[in-house]
């Protein structure tokens, strides 16, 4: 074919020699910088092969000349930024818990990292504000089921609530009393904790539910109902609900319990990343 | 240049085009994809990795009947932020028993390779019968309807039978064992001894504390356990990757 040179008239350019029906292909020559184009991809690739891991052997891969492995790129990346922030995270770690928000350096560090420690494992469950939901906790307000001073608050992240995987998690179990007390007595210690909540009740019904409440409820919510948090017992007397304050949901979490789940947050996350959240939560308002 | 001027042969030979192109493909298929068969990193053992118990199997299935995997994948990519967002990046062995796998390639909703252990029960539950309840800006439809259907073990052991067929180490003591094991599962008050010694770290809870076992129950028994089985506590990662 080289030896076919048979120029196109109209076009002035070299035709292939291919001919169809008297229509001769055009042999059109590439652009250019289109052809060193090509050419640099190649190089480039030849380049690439020695460089990084390309052609597999018997038991491995070629490692290429780099040394570059995702793994190692991944924990190297991971590395250089724990040890940009490695000086505040000792700090933080050696400060004792209550002191952190009274240097102004680690507060700062404590709120931001804390912040997005926060969005990232807390608001699925407590929310993105941490007003929380139905069965999980509002951090926002100053009632605490265990406690609201920063140790406490640092305890229940590292440990957990009521979670088979750390023996040292909070627990504290609410017999389901559907099993124990009657449908009336149910209804009457109902109508006695919409009294104590200041709600509307029916009087004599709460007056007889507070005999039930003195016999089965007080030794952890207390005779006046105010909770205890050694116990993990709410109190029952504020407006604050967990699981609702309608007679229905009362009803309900006497009758069958509740018993909400946080998981023990000491494995997944660092000491340092567990206190920055607790002083993140303990400045959002409640903190004791 | 006589050599190059044969094309035409083949140009002009569909059979002989057809052949030369598949041998073509086929050389680049073998050279691309043989080597994962049998190269030692990238078919690594992992201690802790097990077969899905029968209640975790039939989740799974449900996982995959509503398309779950449209919107989730199950792959945490070796990269800083997935990371430090998701946990250890995933390994190859941690889905060795998945048929077919899970990994997906489309995140509407987070990954959810290592989603086992990082909410409650009850969270799942309450997230999974109306996502907004707990997660207000999520746009994941609700599964509220998966409570009130029941399931039932009458055919976990053929599908465990069918797993093991294509190499998941389900022994004959498992399948003998399915229906009583994936009653045990949901049911706190079992004897769950020989449960937990075939499948070690199995979450065993009445899931939706309701009666019976649903498709709820199955599916969070499922979420539970992804991404649970490496302890990354102890796991040395092969440098040569």
């Amino acid at each position: 074919m080289t030896d076919h040179r048979d120029i196109d008239q109209a076009t002035g350019t070299d035709t292939t020699g291919h001919e169809w029906d008297g229509i001769k292909e055009l042999n059109t020559p590439l652009p250019r910088w289109w052809l060193w184009t090509f050419y640099g991809t190649i190089v480039f690739s030849l380049a690439y092969m020695v460089a990084y891991p390309a052609w597999p052997l018997v038991n491995s891969a070629t490692g290429g000349v780099l040394g570059w492995s995702s793994r190692g790129a991944v924990s190297e990346e991971i590395d250089r930024f724990r040890e940009m922030n490695a000086p505040l995270d000792a700090a933080i770690v050696a400060k004792p818990l209550g002191e952190i928000a009274s240097d102004p350096q680690l507060d700062s560090y404590a709120l931001n990292g804390g912040a997005a420690v926060f969005r990232t494992y807390c608001a699925q469950c407590h929310g993105a504000g941490a007003a929380g939901a139905k069965g999980f906790p509002n951090l926002l307000d100053d009632d605490w089921l265990w406690g609201g001073d920063i140790e406490a608050i640092h305890a229940t992240i590292a440990h957990g609530v009521r979670n088979d995987e750390d023996p040292d998690a909070r627990f504290s179990e609410m017999p389901a009393f559907g099993e124990i007390l009657s449908r009336e007595e149910i209804a009457a210690v109902v109508a006695h904790v919409r009294a104590i909540s200041g709600q509307d009740h029916d009087a004599a019904l709460a007056e007889a539910g507070a005999t039930v409440f003195a016999d089965n409820c007080a030794a952890c919510h207390g005779e006046d109902g105010t909770g205890s948090r050694d116990l993990g017992a709410p109190n029952l007397t504020d407006a604050i609900w967990l699981w609702g304050g309608s007679e229905e949901a009362i009803t309900e979490t006497v009758r069958l319990s509740r018993a909400g789940v946080m998981p023990a947050w000491s494995g997944r996350l660092s000491e340092a990343q567990i206190r920055q959240v607790a002083v993140y939560v303990h400045s959002l308002g409640g903190g004791e | 240049m006589a050599f190059l001027d044969r094309h035409k042969k083949i140009e002009t030979n569909a059979t002989l085009l057809f052949v030369l192109a598949f041998l073509v493909v086929t050389i680049g298929g073998i050279v691309e994809i043989v080597p994962l068969f049998y190269l030692q990193n990238t078919i690594e053992k992992v201690a802790g990795v097990r077969p899905y118990s029968p209640l975790e199997m039939t989740g799974r299935n449900i996982y995959i009947r509503e398309g779950c995997y449209v919107c989730h994948s199950q792959m945490v990519r070796p990269m800083r932020d997935e990371v430090e967002r998701y946990g250890h990046y995933s390994l190859a062995a941690e889905s060795m028993y998945d048929h077919p796998f899970q990994w997906g390639s489309k995140r509407t909703g987070p990954d959810l390779a290592r989603v086992g252990g990082r909410y409650s029960n009850e969270w799942h539950v309450e997230h999974l019968i109306d996502p907004r309840s707990v997660a207000p800006e999520s746009v994941m439809p609700p599964y509220a309807f998966l409570t009130e259907k029941l399931v039932r073990p009458e055919h976990i052991a053929d599908v465990m039978a069918a797993n093991a067929a294509v190499g998941v180490p389900y022994t004959e003591e498992m399948i003998e064992n399915a229906a009583r094991d994936f009653r045990a599962q949901a049911d706190p008050e079992a004897d769950t001894d020989g449960l937990l010694a075939r499948y070690p770290g199995a979450v065993v809870a009445n899931f939706d504390r309701r009666a019976g076992i649903s498709e709820m129950d199955a599916l969070v028994a499922y979420l539970q356990v992804l991404g649970t089985m490496v302890d990354f506590s102890t796991f040395q990662p092969d440098a040569s990757r």
